[in-house]
């Protein structure tokens, strides 16, 4: 990565999930577009605060890191597909590998994703974890 | 559509080839396949180069002008085509429609990858911009981990077991024991995918396809042109080519490869051809779920029959249609961007009966190349003359 202004601009949707909505069609963006593949021209987004609720469509734990994830590895990855409908890519925290599975329940949870090094940026954002109220 | 010929074919050997460059591998590929076509440089009018990430690999961007020098075909029009591991079949598709064009008559496509001049981790980052980099590659995932999510999804949906999967591999090694260009001559068990370790569960390392240097070449002419060089050329005469989203999770359905199926419609229609009319098909199994993917996507099978007919040996030489009697990307090897070529290179020999032990009877045949985890498809139907 090791770009400020690029990490910047997507910060406010890694940070806090703020998605689009098209005020024509309903359909809801996440990651954020600026652009209704629908609508296209005649449509228009405004920003949407999403749940960070949602369940898992699908998932896998990654055995051979790429550069910068190493001391996490293993780790689970998931697809979850959130309330609203929209589907994202993110990590599993607080949670075996061993327990997920496709239909559980998950929130949204403020991590550290990864960092540059010893001395360069931290990124953080969202990562899922299984939803408190569902624990034993 | 009006068919195109294709009058010259030429392969490198695929491996871990660490005494050869970048612009050697091209070269290598092209002689052959100028010598197989039996022309001479000063007939050809244009080069497509299909190329991932040259600069990455090695840091070399402006390949088409480097190839054109190398290959000392200065000063024919060159020009390099991008869509990650779909780079070579795009790059077929542009030699295509520049003879159907009427712009030019006689074109060479070639592909080429260098990847072993990186570490392992520097190759995983580059495979995986392929990927959606800022949403998918930044949040921790990887390209076999995405085929990871398909597999288990497939799995969930269908019924389809991790055997079935490691048949795919199982298959492809065997048939890449009769293909001298292939980076493995190995053959592999069910039980040995199943011991191998796991680089993103479900998938093994045996699921994946390898890490490979290569490069393949093709000469395209028009009909009329290829008359004057070759007596029956093998012909394309369809090409379809489709996109979807970048990323997975933005895909109406992870286990239905959308553009897989839209590029496989516009070819057959280009080729007035169904998918029953197919005898031998090159498909892209970069990971094992990728061939199910394929083999349902293109028509051989209903969606979520695809482990199933893999488990009957429907995919085998033998079998009803064989899959990847090259060995394929997981056997033969993965040059990124030379793969879509070397495709439609083991096709033209199958049809011209000159496939060795591993020919199978064919009149018809077809190539499906894909980028990322979906994102891009192009496939092509090539005919007997």
């Amino acid at each position: 990565m090791g770009s400020i202004p690029r990490f910047w601009r997507n910060m406010q949707s890694r940070y806090n999930l703020i998605g689009r909505r098209c005020t024509r069609c309903g359909e809801v963006y996440f990651p954020p577009r600026n652009f209704c593949a629908r609508c296209r021209r005649r449509g228009e987004l405004e920003e949407v605060q999403l749940s960070g609720r949602g369940e898992v469509v699908s998932f896998t734990v990654i055995r051979t890191p790429p550069e910068g994830f190493e001391r996490q590895a293993p780790y689970v990855m998931a697809l979850v597909r959130l309330e609203e409908g929209v589907m994202l890519t993110t990590q599993l925290v607080d949670v075996n590998p061993e327990e997920v599975e496709i239909g559980m329940r998950v929130e949204s949870v403020f991590r550290k994703i990864q960092e540059d090094g010893e001395a360069g940026l931290i990124y953080y954002g969202f990562k899922f974890r299984p939803v408190e109220e569902d624990r034993p | 559509m009006k068919r195109v010929a294709v009058i010259g074919v030429g392969l490198t050997k695929f491996g871990e080839l660490w005494e050869t460059s970048f612009s050697q591998l091209f070269v290598e590929a092209g002689v052959k396949a100028i010598n197989d076509a039996g022309i001479d440089g000063s007939d050809i009018d244009a080069l497509y180069v299909g190329n991932m990430s040259g600069g990455r690999f090695v840091d070399q961007e402006h390949i088409s002008c480097l190839i054109a020098d190398h290959a000392g075909l200065t000063p024919i029009p060159a020009t390099r085509v991008e869509a990650a591991c779909a780079s070579g079949g795009l790059a077929i598709r542009q030699g295509v429609m520049a003879i159907l064009s009427g712009m030019h008559d006689v074109v060479v496509v070639g592909g080429v990858e260098k990847m072993t001049d990186l570490v392992t981790e520097k190759t995983t980052q580059t495979l995986a911009t392929a990927s959606d980099s800022e949403w998918e590659a930044f949040m921790g995932m990887t390209f076999p981990g995405l085929y990871a999510l398909i597999a288990r999804r497939h799995m969930h949906e269908y019924g389809t077991t991790r055997e079935q999967l490691a048949m795919v591999a199982v298959k492809n090694h065997r048939n890449a024991l009769h293909n001298p260009y292939a980076q493995f001559h190995t053959e592999i068990s069910v039980e040995d995918v199943l011991r191998s370790p796991l680089v993103a569960d479900p998938l093994r390392l045996l699921d994946c396809s390898p890490i490979t240097d290569g490069a393949a070449c093709v000469v395209l002419a028009s009909e009329e042109k290829a008359r004057e060089f070759v007596d029956s050329p093998v012909y394309i005469t369809g090409s379809g080519q489709a996109s979807s989203t970048i990323a997975l999770h933005d895909r109406r359905s992870i286990t239905v490869a959308d553009a897989t199926v839209n590029a496989a419609k516009e070819a057959y229609a280009r080729a007035k051809r169904s998918a029953d009319d197919i005898q031998v098909a090159e498909v892209h199994d970069a990971f094992t779920i990728g061939e199910i993917l394929a083999i349902e996507g293109l028509g051989f099978f209903r969606i979520g029959e695809g482990g199933r007919a893999t488990e009957e040996g429907e995919t085998a030489i033998g079998g009803r249609i064989p899959v990847n009697t090259s060995g394929g990307l997981k056997a033969k090897g993965h040059p990124v961007g030379a793969t879509g070529v070397a495709q439609v290179v083991e096709v033209v020999l199958q049809l011209r009966g000159e496939a060795g032990k591993r020919q199978v009877d064919a009149d018809v045949g077809l190539a499906h190349n894909v980028g990322g985890s979906g994102g891009t498809a192009v496939v092509h139907i090539l005919e007997k003359g």
